[in-house]
């Protein structure tokens, strides 16, 4: 019956709205997240921004300083992208169903990569601070195991995506493991991987970021030194050169992909 | 096709009578597409390697470190508890985490439902869409953390701050998804509407979104799965309530690695559940779209 | 159920009281026997999760079977260790209804994917190919007429064009037997003629066994010289193609309702 329809339809409507406003309230609540200064502070922002939030002449002179901070966290981070794909290329290669020699070790592997990328960075930034200090090394290690879990995942999927028919055919040949991952995977899935390893780089310059504020390096330090002793000239001028980086090279990534995939 | 039923009836010879017909093998073109690639990997390598050769390791002494860090996993997997922080109180501040989590993300979904529709090709003039895209294109570029840290000058540190801050990136990563879900809808059905006579509200309310409400709701579980790891951050970075709080007084003020065990544990019992609805919701988007 | 005596040669492939369980409900495959014969080109038919595709893939063993023996060349192919698997993998060639080929590499790298079972495993792995081999995959290339696509990138490439690399790619293995599943299911009416017909070729020219599941009666009827029509993992005819009488495929097919519509090309 039509009629029965549109008020089952009311009925579930109000249901997920007055779930929806409930979780809501209890959120504010414990949270205590102000609606009223949430609201107004976003206008105040932009109007203190505008007035404040911009890099000025003497901002600009500090330029060569933190292009080299800058410098320094995009190094950390590529490197540690780099690094964590030829690991989670090796991890995939046993976790992935695909192309794996051995049930169990598979499970493991997955296990592995599943436990190090919901291990939240900060966790990772706080744990290894304890033992390897404020330094460079820190971030990089952070931003390594983070990786290594997330960029095994993804390579898991694409090899179970891409390649799964090919080494079907390659089995019923005759051709030996090695012989099919070397002829068969990889050149069907390196594209697709390359894709994830850009998108990985740029995810880690805006992680290095934050793991800069924790472990005292790089640009996201630059940041904290400016905006805690309140130079927002300066501060302002690293965010805007963390915009243009991060731009610069999703671009890059796009012109790539597009040729590439 | 006709092709090669052509060359069929040509080529009635075996195999071996072939051989003198080949000579040659003409010669292999390098295409474009390994040259990136090449280069692309080469450039990655040598960067770094340089990075690592020069990456400042705080003059520690790496193996000592590398074993003290060890030595701490043991304790943080092996012992966690701790005085400061009873289970329930540390469950307690893993559902404040998920509140703020919530919050960002609601607040997301609703400006980028809007956003989304400015940004989607099908209901949308060009101008408008490109506006938008640099929008998104904007706010994604500049760190959660910053953005947290820019509106606390107004806001103050902490919950509301944080709240804004992570709504920022989730306004445009939720616009990119939304909008490209809105594009997939097919572009009879909105023909047929228009033809009817509804107006651009009509459609939406009545045929855009309704059709790709199942999308829109996956792809904000998938954000929300994202901003509970950001909410964690914000309790460690931002002065906000929540288990990341904990965790950094935990590690960085009382060096109690016994307590960063159990929130490690906490969280990560979270994070996976949230992980293994958000996969099942992804897989749905992608059967959907097969 | 009529049963071909005259076989062309001795039996090349024997299967017998072959069983499959999947998950111990009905079986998949239940009591299979048939041998196949040098040359001989055999299609199987019946509908749609019969067991066709799991019958060919427990010859070459990609399924192990439940029970049940597959003989090739006088070997029994369930009783080999990986290393002789892969030796008699090698001389039994296999063609999908997907193509199953790497999309991403070139029409010649695929072909010669299919000498892989016959290298070893360091000069496999490194795609190192022999003169002589390039000069086979480039000479199986031409006759299949693919010449001037042979460096092409085969996600480029028609469904038929995609098949006939297949079908390169099984011929370099120099096999004895092919396995074709559903080779045409996925191609349009010309470019399944086409595939037909150079299948129907290499069986007569090479002496190549030809074991073919097809789901278009008609094509079993044009192109085979003996048609097993399989139903609910059984084998429920065997005979030559002049022997499938209406009643007999609507036997094979389960109800006449469901028969597919044949028409009689002789």
């Amino acid at each position: 019956m039509p009629a029965d329809i549109f008020a089952k339809r009311r009925n579930d409507r109000l249901l997920f709205f007055g779930a929806l406003a409930a979780l809501t309230a209890g959120s504010i609540f414990i949270t205590n997240y102000d609606p009223v200064a949430g609201f107004t502070s976003i206008g105040k922002a932009f109007v203190w921004g505008a007035s404040n939030f911009y890099p000025n002449a003497r901002a600009l002179t500090k330029l060569p300083d933190i292009a080299l901070k800058l410098r320094d966290t995009i190094l950390m981070s590529v490197a540690a992208t780099t690094v964590a794909a030829i690991f989670a290329l090796m991890l995939a290669m046993v976790g992935s169903r695909t192309t794996r020699i051995n049930a169990v070790f598979g499970a493991i592997a997955r296990a592995i990569a599943s436990v190090l990328r919901n291990i939240p960075l900060v966790a990772w930034a706080m744990i290894l601070m304890l033992a390897f200090s404020q330094s460079q090394l820190t971030g990089f290690l952070a931003l390594f195991f983070g990786s290594l879990g997330f960029l095994t995942r993804a390579f898991i999927e694409t090899i179970d995506e891409v390649s799964i028919h090919a080494v079907e055919a390659l089995q019923a040949t005759g051709a030996s493991h090695t012989s099919i991952i070397l002829q068969a995977v990889l050149p069907s899935s390196l594209p697709q991987m390359i894709s994830w390893l850009l998108f990985m780089i740029d995810t880690n310059i805006r992680d290095a970021t934050l793991v800069g504020l924790l472990t005292g390096t790089g640009v996201g330090f630059s940041f904290d030194v400016y905006y805690k002793s309140f130079h927002f000239h300066e501060a302002s001028l690293v965010v805007l050169m963390i915009v243009i980086t991060i731009i610069c090279i999703e671009m890059m990534s796009n012109y790539i992909r597009r040729i590439i995939l | 096709m006709t092709n090669a039923l052509d060359t069929m009836s040509g080529t009635d010879r075996p195999v071996g009578s072939m051989v003198a017909s080949v000579s040659r093998l003409p010669a292999r073109p390098l295409t474009k597409e390994k040259v990136v690639i090449r280069l692309l990997l080469s450039v990655l390598a040598v960067t770094t390697v340089y990075a690592l050769a020069h990456l400042d390791d705080g003059g520690v002494n790496l193996l000592q470190a590398a074993s003290d860090t060890l030595a701490n996993l043991k304790i943080i997997f092996l012992h966690p508890g701790g005085p400061h922080l009873s289970f329930l109180k540390a469950l307690y501040e893993v559902v404040i985490t998920l509140g703020l989590a919530f919050l960002a993300t609601l607040f997301g979904a609703f400006i980028a439902l809007f956003l989304g529709l400015l940004g989607a090709q099908n209901l949308a003039p060009k101008p408008v869409t490109n506006v938008i895209k640099a929008f998104v294109a904007f706010v994604r570029a500049v760190p959660t953390i910053l953005w947290v840290l820019i509106f606390a000058v107004t806001a103050g540190l902490g919950a509301t701050a944080a709240v804004i801050g992570m709504t920022f990136h989730s306004v445009s990563y939720l616009t990119k998804a939304y909008s490209e879900s809105f594009e997939d809808l097919d572009r009879s059905v909105i023909e047929a509407l228009k033809a009817s006579g509804a107006n651009w509200w009509q459609i939406v309310f009545q045929a855009v979104i309704p059709s790709s409400s199942t999308y829109l709701l996956s792809w904000t579980f998938l954000r929300f799965e994202m901003n509970f790891a950001n909410a964690v951050v914000m309790g460690a970075a931002a002065g906000a309530s929540g288990v990341g709080f904990d965790l950094y007084m935990a590690s960085g003020y009382y060096f109690d690695l016994r307590e960063v065990g159990l929130i490690t544990y906490l969280i990560l019992a979270f994070a996976i559940i949230l992980e293994t609805i958000a996969i099942r919701m992804k897989n749905r988007i992608k059967d959907d779209q097969a | 159920m009529t049963q071909i005596s005259q076989l062309p040669g001795a039996p090349l492939l024997e299967v017998s009281h072959v069983m499959k369980n999947y998950d111990g409900t009905r079986p998949a495959l239940d009591d299979i026997s048939f041998s196949i014969g040098k040359g001989e080109f055999v299609a199987v038919i019946g509908p749609s999760g019969a067991g066709k595709s799991t019958l060919l893939r427990c010859i070459n063993r990609m399924i192990d079977v439940s029970d049940g023996e597959v003989r090739f060349e006088g070997v029994s192919v369930s009783q080999l260790n990986r290393r002789d698997l892969k030796k008699v993998r090698s001389k039994i060639g296999m063609i999908f209804q997907h193509y199953n080929l790497v999309e991403r590499l070139t029409v010649i790298e695929n072909v010669l994917h299919g000498r892989l079972g016959s290298k070893s495993t360091l000069s496999g792995a490194l795609g190192r190919y022999s003169r002589d081999e390039k000069r086979q995959a480039m000479e199986l290339i031409s006759m299949l007429g693919l010449a001037e696509h042979v460096y092409q990138r085969c996600d480029r490439l028609s469904g038929g064009q995609k098949q006939r690399v297949g079908i390169a790619r099984a011929l370099v293995q120099d096999p004895k037997v092919i396995l074709c599943d559903e080779p045409i299911a996925s191609l349009d009416p010309n470019a399944s003629k086409v595939i037909m017909e150079q299948l129907k070729r290499f069986s007569n020219e090479m002496h190549i066994s030809l074991i073919v599941n097809l789901h278009q009666v008609d094509v079993a009827l044009r192109y085979s010289d003996r048609i097993l029509g399989v139903n609910k993992g059984r084998i429920v005819f065997d005979g030559r193609p002049s022997e499938l009488s209406p009643e007999r495929i609507a036997e094979i097919y389960g109800t006449e309702l469901s028969a597919p519509r044949v028409r009689y090309a002789s």
